[in-house]
């Protein structure tokens, strides 16, 4: 399976109104060690190798600097 | 305190003429009164006096305030202006735009089309300075009185004190000519965000104050600009935190800047530093003339109900958003439509005083849900953490090559009328497979009908339509006449209306929104929807 990079996540505003809100009161810190945590989550439920490898790269091009 | 103007009108509208109230020996009583002559005290007005109810409007200013200020009105707002009898020339001078373009930094991020569907008489959206959106309603009130229309505009007449009563309201007026007193059965506060009817009940006004100042510019300019929505985020020509750019009428262009929170006012209203933010967005060879400036701040609230007794709260007096997505002035504007109707019932007895409820219960739905969208916009403009603005801007630099992080991009949702979703006035859907948009609660979506659009035939009655079935031509029932009017099943009624049913009979309010929808006509399904459309269940 491919890495799909289409709309595909339900009522996207309410998602991200509670991906900023559980982060909302930690230290910039405990905001980074949460992320991680998020990422090795939405990582293990994905389990394809080639789809993590491809989410790698896609995050990199995304990353102007 | 003395009568003096608070601001400079853009137009006069309602100069100040002495009633026959200010001589009467005991105050006169009135059955509805108006305080506030804007966009939502007007519309008001409007709406009962075409009912034949009489209404007394008071403003403590003669006309409408200088600067465009609401710019984007609805397609709901137009149609609700539609029936009222002045949404065409709103529409004739109203700038209409589609697409909108959002940056980041010197990156074009992505663009949209609102993609107009077909088939409607009004489009998504126009753009048009307030003082004109306010002047076509006073325009019409003017045809409206001539033809009998029981309205009274008051301008120059303070409301100074307020005494509410079980039944009735005291109001004490300032005018140039000195004080008066009168009497209303229903008071209706349309006197705006700062709402000193509020102030002088003492009533809550919660939520939450926004960190922030945008000024706003207007200006006329020959640049090569297109009639579209451009927006910002972080722009490089580092005018503000970020930035927008809007078309209006008469070769106007509204362009905002994100000041921040800790800013100096008085200095960043003057002209130079004005020009300086203008001249690094627009270039050195760009000639622009300033037409209007102001810095505003906002904040996302609202009352806790917006009924006390005999005092009915609407528009900014009883909500305020953000600007994020026009749904201020087009949410006043809704208020007035729901409101109209059921005092109309409730004034001429048809309703008991309790379907008055159904109108805070159905406003608080709607105030809720753009306060949420505006909020979240705002949220995603003006980051408020270091981990918040590194989503935002991570969300912008994937968008940019990721369709999946487009829908998360948000400069404004922007307005579209609610839904009454699950409040008592509905009967439960009876064609759950039909088409989720006109659902009971749901406003009607427009379709073409002969010459014209079905919503010409919805309004200021309870209507049965019949879909590809037919309907008694009227219906007496519970004290009320409902119109029928039985309507061919085309392709736009099959889409917007039938779903996957053959025929369907709907009961409209007089708001146009969906009381109720059954698979066939039954009389006694519809006097009961009916009943409980105005209150009597």
């Amino acid at each position: 399976m491919a890495l799909n990079t289409a709309p595909n996540i339900p009522d996207p505003d309410g998602f991200y109104a509670e991906l900023l809100n559980a982060h909302d009161g930690l230290s910039d810190d405990d905001s980074i060690a949460f992320n991680a945590r998020l990422i090795l989550i939405l990582a293990n439920h994905i389990g394809d190798r080639a789809v993590l490898t491809d989410a790698l790269a896609a995050a990199s091009k995304g990353d102007k600097s | 305190m003395p009568l003096d103007d608070r601001y400079q009108l853009a137009f006069t509208l309602y100069p100040y003429a002495r009633s026959t109230d200010q001589d009467a020996s005991a105050p006169v009583r009135h059955p509805v009164v108006v305080m506030g002559g804007g966009p939502v005290g007007i519309a008001t007005a409007l709406d009962l006096g075409l009912q034949g109810i009489p209404v007394v409007l008071l403003d403590d200013h003669e006309g409408v305030g200088q600067g465009s200020r609401a710019i984007c009105f609805a397609k709901r707002t137009l149609e609700i202006a539609h029936r009222y009898g002045c949404g065409q020339p709103m529409l004739d001078k109203g700038v209409i735009w589609n697409l909108g373009k959002v940056f980041h930094d010197d990156r074009q991020v992505f663009e949209f089309n609102l993609l107009p569907e077909q088939g409607h008489r009004y489009p998504a959206f126009i753009n048009l300075q307030q003082p004109y959106f306010e002047r076509f309603l006073v325009d019409r009130v003017r045809e409206a009185q001539a033809q009998g229309a029981p309205i009274d505009l008051r301008g120059k007449n303070r409301v100074d004190t307020v005494e509410v009563m079980d039944d009735h309201v005291i109001l004490d007026i300032t005018t140039p000519d000195g004080p008066y007193r009168i009497t209303a059965d229903w008071l209706i506060g349309c006197d705006g965000a700062s709402s000193p009817l509020r102030k002088m009940l003492g009533l809550d006004f919660e939520g939450r104050v926004f960190e922030d100042n945008f000024l706003i510019a207007d200006i006329t300019m020959k640049g090569d600009f297109p009639t579209e929505r451009w927006f910002w985020f972080e722009p490089h020509f580092k005018s503000g935190d970020s930035a927008l750019l809007h078309k209006q009428p008469d070769g106007v262009w509204r362009i905002d800047f994100q000041l921040g929170w800790d800013i100096d006012r008085t200095e960043e209203l003057k002209e130079e530093n004005v020009r300086r933010r203008l001249d690094a967005m627009l270039g050195p060879d760009v000639e622009y003339e300033l037409v209007w400036t102001s810095i505003y701040r906002f904040q996302c609230r609202r009352m806790k109900t917006f009924r006390q007794g005999r005092v009915i709260f609407a528009g900014d007096a009883a909500h305020q958003v953000s600007p994020f997505g026009a749904r201020g002035a087009n949410s006043g504007i809704q208020d007035v439509d729901n409101l109209g109707w059921k005092l109309g019932l409730v004034l001429n007895g048809t309703a008991p005083e309790a379907l008055l409820d159904s109108y805070d219960l159905e406003r608080r739905h709607g105030a809720d849900e753009n306060i949420l969208n505006s909020s979240r916009a705002t949220d995603f403009i003006t980051p408020k953490s270091k981990i918040s603005h590194v989503f935002r801007n991570a969300v912008l630099d994937l968008a940019e090559h990721h369709a999946f992080a487009r829908p998360l991009v948000n400069s404004g949702r922007l307005s579209v009328p609610c839904v009454y979703d699950g409040l008592p006035l509905n009967t439960p859907d009876a064609v759950p497979d039909g088409p989720a948009r006109s659902r009971p609660g749901a406003p009607c979506p427009d379709a073409p009908l002969g010459q014209g659009f079905l919503l010409d035939h919805l309004g200021g009655d309870f209507v049965l339509l019949g879909f590809g079935v037919d309907v008694p031509t009227a219906l007496e029932t519970h004290g009320l006449t409902v119109r029928g009017v039985s309507v061919p099943a085309d392709d736009h009624i099959k889409d917007r209306y039938l779903g996957q049913a053959t025929a369907a009979v709907y009961l409209i309010r007089p708001d146009q929104h969906v009381a109720a929808r059954w698979p066939a006509y039954d009389e006694a399904l519809v006097q009961d929807a009916l009943a409980r459309a105005i209150g009597k269940d």
